[in-house]
């Protein structure tokens, strides 16, 4: 296997310019929304609204200001696949659709995909969503075709401010730490890393530097595998069958037994 | 927060919560014909053939709802061949790979076990009759039987293994599917004993009983599911949490109570009545499962539908 490649995503020099987006759609050849029409969320100056299909990233503007907005701040974030080493897309994925590269990337292959949406429904970040167009689960492929040729991924490419990093996963967690001294030592502490080490999903191959809780960037603050609940609901399930298969068997028995007792004092009758 | 709450929805709608109720009856159908089959009386076969006939028609019906919400029906093998292999697609610890395993076994049986009930009651002196009496149909009825269950269970193991709110927020929506299959299949069994008279009264006496020991195990997972779901039950604040809440009422509790008061007889409007809300409130479950975890969704900064 290739080295481990993946993202670093310095959110504190995102300036919510886009280009990450438009270089991705561009390069993936992704279709527009409503056919071209300019989207109006209504939500700051967002207006992809969520990672989706067509969308395979995605600027967050979090704006955190005072009722009469003297104070705040501008949080941004360029949010894509994070890639898990233990992908809970990849796991669930009943046709073997979802599968991890040589660059210890997760990839949906279209081809295989036949849309059941159980990814969707595993992915704890919310990542994957149906293609409108291929009909199929689709996400960002960390450029797969151009990391074939050796070149760098669309958005890490176009980033003018370098917030999202490209490269070995163990010289960007270097990377990472270093950044993350150099901002506590300036006094910012609510900086902190996130998925940069084991502790999630055995690893995030696209993590973050973050200036606030995972949560008011919408991430998930422990997010786990969802075969945490198989053994469980297994035996939930089993359970519920051995109960009612035994009442059930039992209720015919007490029946023969009464039609027995029955037979037997007919006679005397 | 809980973590769950940060997720997307996958677009399961009407053709999901059909497959849910149509699976989970057609599987309890299947699972008390095979009970009756192997440990009842010669009485008890119309509705062993019944439970068979509607396992057939359902795993039909059900196998067409499961392809069509498939958004690339046509590839729907690609669950079970790998579609650029060709050798089989199994993965063990995904309920939706085992689910279509099982679900196709199943419909096979259910197939083999509908013929014969087909033979013995129209051709009663058939060679295929008579097999269907013998071991060969008892095998059917067993390996069929433990099929059933799994098909009435797994799908709400496969809610479970996923990280949506309500559905991976909780480890007991097997045992609240299984539970209620078994409660609606031995309702409309029991429908379908009162209708053809006295013959099977003792038939439609023990289905009573075991579709009130059913729902006695689904009011329990009821519950526990609840209980559960600790923090993450907020998403069920407003229209879903009410129609839970009437699950449990008029789909549990209620003919729980109808049914124990007396014991109800051929024709009786209580019985049907009992019957009709036990189903009811299986299909309202299963609404509710769905739809109030997809209510739940993320966009722009926060999280939507709450």
């Amino acid at each position: 296997m290739a080295q481990a490649m993946g993202f670093f995503t310095d959110t504190s020099v995102c300036i919510g310019c886009k280009a990450c987006e438009t270089a991705c759609k561009a390069w993936n050849q992704l279709p527009a929304k409503d056919g071209g029409k300019p989207p109006m969320t209504g939500d700051s100056y967002d207006n992809t609204a969520r990672l989706s299909g067509e969308d395979w990233r995605h600027v967050k503007f979090i704006e955190q200001f005072d009722e009469d907005r003297t104070n705040g701040r501008w949080l941004m974030m360029s949010d894509v696949c994070k890639h898990c080493v233990t992908a809970p897309c990849l796991e669930v994925c009943p046709t073997g659709a979802i599968i991890r590269t040589e660059f210890d990337t997760v990839v949906i292959q279209s081809d295989a995909c036949n849309g059941c949406q159980l990814c969707i429904a595993a992915c704890p970040f919310g990542v994957i969503d149906v293609n409108p167009v291929s009909k199929t689960a689709e996400k960002c492929t960390l450029c797969y075709d151009r990391l074939q040729a050796g070149m760098k991924p669309a958005c890490a490419q176009a980033c003018p401010t370098d917030s999202i990093q490209f490269g070995p996963i163990t010289q960007l967690r270097q990377t990472a730490a270093a950044r993350l001294t150099q901002l506590h030592e300036q006094g910012e502490k609510r900086a902190s890393l996130y998925g940069a080490d084991d502790s999630i999903l055995g690893g995030l191959n696209s993590f973050y530097l973050l200036l606030d809780k995972p949560q008011a960037y919408g991430l998930p603050a422990h997010p786990t595998m969802p075969t945490r609940n198989l053994l469980w609901g297994s035996l939930s399930s089993a359970a519920a069958a051995v109960i009612i298969g035994v009442a059930g068997l039992l209720g015919l028995r007490a029946r023969r037994l009464n039609e027995q007792a029955g037979q037997e004092k007919a006679p005397d009758a | 927060m809980p973590d769950t709450f940060f997720t997307a929805t996958p677009d399961w709608g009407w053709l999901v919560v059909g497959y849910l109720f149509i699976g989970g009856l057609v599987g309890g159908c299947f699972f008390l014909a095979a009970m009756l089959h192997l440990a009842g009386r010669p009485t008890d076969r119309p509705i062993v053939h019944a439970g068979y006939v509607l396992a057939m028609l359902g795993a039909m019906i059900g196998g067409i709802l499961l392809v069509v919400h498939l958004s690339q029906p046509l590839r729907f093998w690609h669950m079970l061949v790998q579609s650029n292999t060709g050798s089989p697609m199994f993965k063990a610890w995904s309920p939706m790979s085992v689910g279509s395993w099982g679900f196709a076994a199943f419909s096979l049986f259910a197939t083999v076990a509908a013929v014969g009930a087909w033979a013995e009651a129209r051709h009663p002196g058939s060679r295929l009759s008579s097999v269907a009496r013998r071991w060969p149909g008892a095998v059917i009825a067993a390996v069929g039987g433990a099929l059933a269950l799994f098909v009435a269970g797994y799908t709400g193991v496969m809610f479970s293994v996923t990280n949506r709110p309500l559905w991976g927020d909780s480890a007991w929506l097997g045992g609240l599917f299984l539970s209620s299959a078994a409660a609606t299949a031995a309702a409309l069994l029991a429908i379908i004993a009162s209708w053809r008279g006295g013959g099977q009264h003792a038939t439609l006496q023990w289905l009573q009983r075991i579709g009130a020991a059913a729902l006695v195990v689904e009011l329990l997972f009821l519950v526990a599911y609840v209980v559960s779901l600790g923090a993450a039950a907020r998403g069920l604040a407003g229209v879903w949490g009410w129609a839970l809440g009437a699950v449990l009422v008029g789909g549990v509790l209620v003919p729980l109570v109808m049914q124990s008061s007396k014991q109800a007889t051929h024709g009786n409007p209580r019985l049907f009545m009992a019957a009709a809300l036990v189903m009811v409130g299986g299909f309202l479950l299963r609404t509710v499962i769905v739809f109030s975890s997809s209510a739940i969704h993320v966009s722009g900064s926060g999280v939507h539908g709450l």
